[in-house]
């Protein structure tokens, strides 16, 4: 593969890192703390981006949609910990899955209702609407590049919060060892309120700046919902370092594994069979990743729990 | 409740047999064609149930078999081996096949981690679909021609076939449980109670569990080869994982504890997202509502 093809591909593969890393990072805390599954984050993800272009067209500013949906996200996520999420923590994981399957049939139906089934799509702002010239006479959309700093100034952000605060420090202690943290005293039912609402403007803030460049459609949350799962997985349940490491993982295996791949396939198998097996192969890469990061580690890369 | 649950069922097959009298009285040939997806449905939420309430494995990847066990046949069939007597088994083998491996590395893990593992596996599979361009791609393709039992064409007929799909569910039914009331079946509840425990009797609790999880796939090869047979057509839709969500949420509203309970909250569900669609095409707002409803009162009996 040229050069400057690779270069291309490893920053897409890196954008699509920093996307998942701001969905997962919600999802493996609620999971870490509060053993709740949320399958109606991705959800949040797909009402930031309907939210973005629905406020963008209203107020003719992109940066005011995505600010806009990203509040509303917020506002939405602490409104469902009152109504919803705070009746299941201890509870059943397969009564935190009715609950959630539920949400995820009124959140997409809903979106349906209000903005019809058709994809919706979201013009960039004039300021990122050009291209850089790359290595190898190849050519980069600005937005993009934007998008992934946008991405990686969000993560370290997190990872100062994380890091360096009284929060993020019981956060980590949550994580670790829920139980604990709570007999020392700590207000972890408020803790868990926080996350949830941050996490809940972080998938919508990634599905806000994501508009642009994907298709704005009702079922968008499901496959990044699963991707993110995926990151949780190879990560480390609960563990925001693990879950940055593997999101990006997953983001280049998957842009740069099809370019790898096709490359080998085309060297090694005949044409025809290389055409059949390359696309199915591709799409593989990252199941197959994970898999071999369990057969091996079955905790993950960085497991954050503490054995009990 | 299981008295209840029992009743339910009961009434619902008997409902459920009564559909071709019902499909000849009104004229409806549709009324049939949804009891015999209902029932499809139903086997494939039992063949679940035994890998979530029997084994304890909250199973998100269940649609994967049911697809498998419908491209296996779609496969055979586009090749000009349409004989039932052979898409059947190997329908029911590839499942397990693909159950064996991907279930293994699942079970090192357990909980939600399984949850999201088998997701996760049933999303590679649903990709493996997509891409067989030879067999229509994303769009998929109809089944044709239509497979034939030993060389008659007993499987096209609306009636027989409906009859044989209600031989295999009550079959799978009673089998559950036969296997629930086992030896085995006792091993796999004592694995689910404690698995420490269990291991300390000196059972291989991982080896017990990956073999509902196979046989769970395998009986859920054997659901998609019918819907694949039902439908007359393949795609892949029907590895989708909200397929996979709708199953678990069907054994988790029959509660989960009995096969028949599965079955119960299959035809339930089916027959509620059908009515509903008739009357508006935001019906789906309403089954969401009420899995959320469902879930929370559980949840207020369970802290009252």
């Amino acid at each position: 593969m040229p050069l400057g093809l690779l270069l291309v591909q490893a920053l897409n593969g890196l954008e699509l890192g920093v996307l998942l890393f701001l969905i997962a990072a919600g999802l493996t805390l609620v999971f870490g703390v509060m053993d709740v599954v949320n399958l109606a984050h991705g959800v949040q993800y797909m009402l930031g981006a309907y939210l973005a272009v629905a406020a963008a067209t209203w107020t003719g500013s992109f940066w005011l949609g995505v600010a806009v949906a990203a509040l509303a996200c917020l506002v939405l996520g602490a409104l469902l910990e009152r109504l919803v999420f705070r009746f299941l923590v201890g509870a059943d994981h397969l009564e935190q899955v009715l609950a959630t399957f539920g949400l995820i049939l009124l959140g997409e139906e809903g979106v349906k209702l209000v903005w019809g089934p058709a994809p919706l799509s979201l013009a960039m702002p004039a300021a990122l609407a050009g291209t850089i010239p790359l290595y190898g006479g190849l050519h980069y959309p600005v937005y993009r590049l934007g998008l992934l700093g946008a991405g990686l100034a969000v993560a370290a952000l997190l990872a100062l919060v994380i890091g360096r605060t009284r929060t993020g420090m019981r956060l980590r202690a949550g994580a670790t060892n829920a139980a604990m943290l709570e007999a020392l005293g700590v207000n972890v039912e408020r803790l868990f309120a926080l996350v949830l609402a941050a996490g809940a403007m972080l998938a919508g803030f990634a599905g806000a700046v994501a508009a642009p460049v994907v298709a704005v459609d009702p079922g968008m949350g499901g496959p990044v919902l699963i991707l993110a799962f995926v990151v949780i997985v190879l990560g480390g349940t609960g563990s925001i370092g693990g879950s940055f490491l593997a999101a990006l993982l997953v983001g280049l295996t998957d842009t740069l594994g099809r370019g790898v791949l096709d490359a080998v396939l085309d060297a090694v198998l005949p044409p025809s069979a290389a055409h059949m097996a390359g696309p199915a192969l591709a799409s593989m890469l990252i199941y197959l990743l994970m898999a071999g990061v369990l057969a091996f580690r079955p905790g993950g890369l960085m497991p954050a729990r503490s054995r009990t | 409740m299981t008295g209840v649950v029992r009743g339910a069922a009961i009434v619902l097959f008997v409902m459920l047999a009564a559909a071709p009298v019902a499909a000849q009285l009104y004229g409806n040939a549709y009324l049939l064609a949804l009891a015999t997806r209902a029932a499809i449905l139903a086997l494939a939420a039992v063949s679940l149930q035994g890998v979530v309430g029997l084994a304890g494995l909250p199973s998100l990847g269940h649609a994967a078999f049911l697809g498998i066990g419908a491209y296996v046949l779609l496969i055979l069939a586009t090749a000009g081996y349409g004989e039932a007597a052979l898409s059947l088994p190997a329908a029911m083998l590839a499942a397990a096949a693909f159950a064996w491996p991907t279930g293994w590395l699942a079970l090192r893990t357990r909980g939600v981690t399984f949850l999201m593992i088998t997701l996760a596996f049933g999303q590679m599979a649903y990709f493996v679909a997509e891409s067989l361009a030879a067999y229509g791609g994303d769009d998929g393709m109809p089944l044709d021609p239509a497979p034939h039992l030993f060389g008659t064409d007993l499987l096209g007929r609306a009636t027989v076939f409906h009859a044989l799909v209600l031989v295999l569910l009550a079959l799978a039914v009673l089998t559950a449980h036969g296997v629930g009331g086992s030896r085995y079946g006792r091993v796999l509840l004592a694995a689910r109670a404690s698995s420490e425990r269990a291991a300390a009797f000196g059972f291989n609790v991982a080896r017990v569990r990956l073999l509902a999880y196979v046989i769970g796939g395998a009986i859920g090869g054997l659901a998609g080869w019918l819907l694949a047979i039902a439908n007359g057509f393949v795609s892949p839709a029907l590895l989708d994982w909200r397929v996979a969500g709708e199953l678990l949420v069907m054994v988790i509203l029959g509660g989960v504890a009995l096969p028949e309970g599965a079955a119960v909250g299959a035809v339930l569900l089916v027959v509620a997202e059908e009515a509903l669609s008739v009357a508006t095409e935001h019906g789906r707002i309403a089954i969401g509502a009420a899995l959320l409803g469902v879930a929370l009162l559980r949840r207020a009996r369970q802290a009252a």
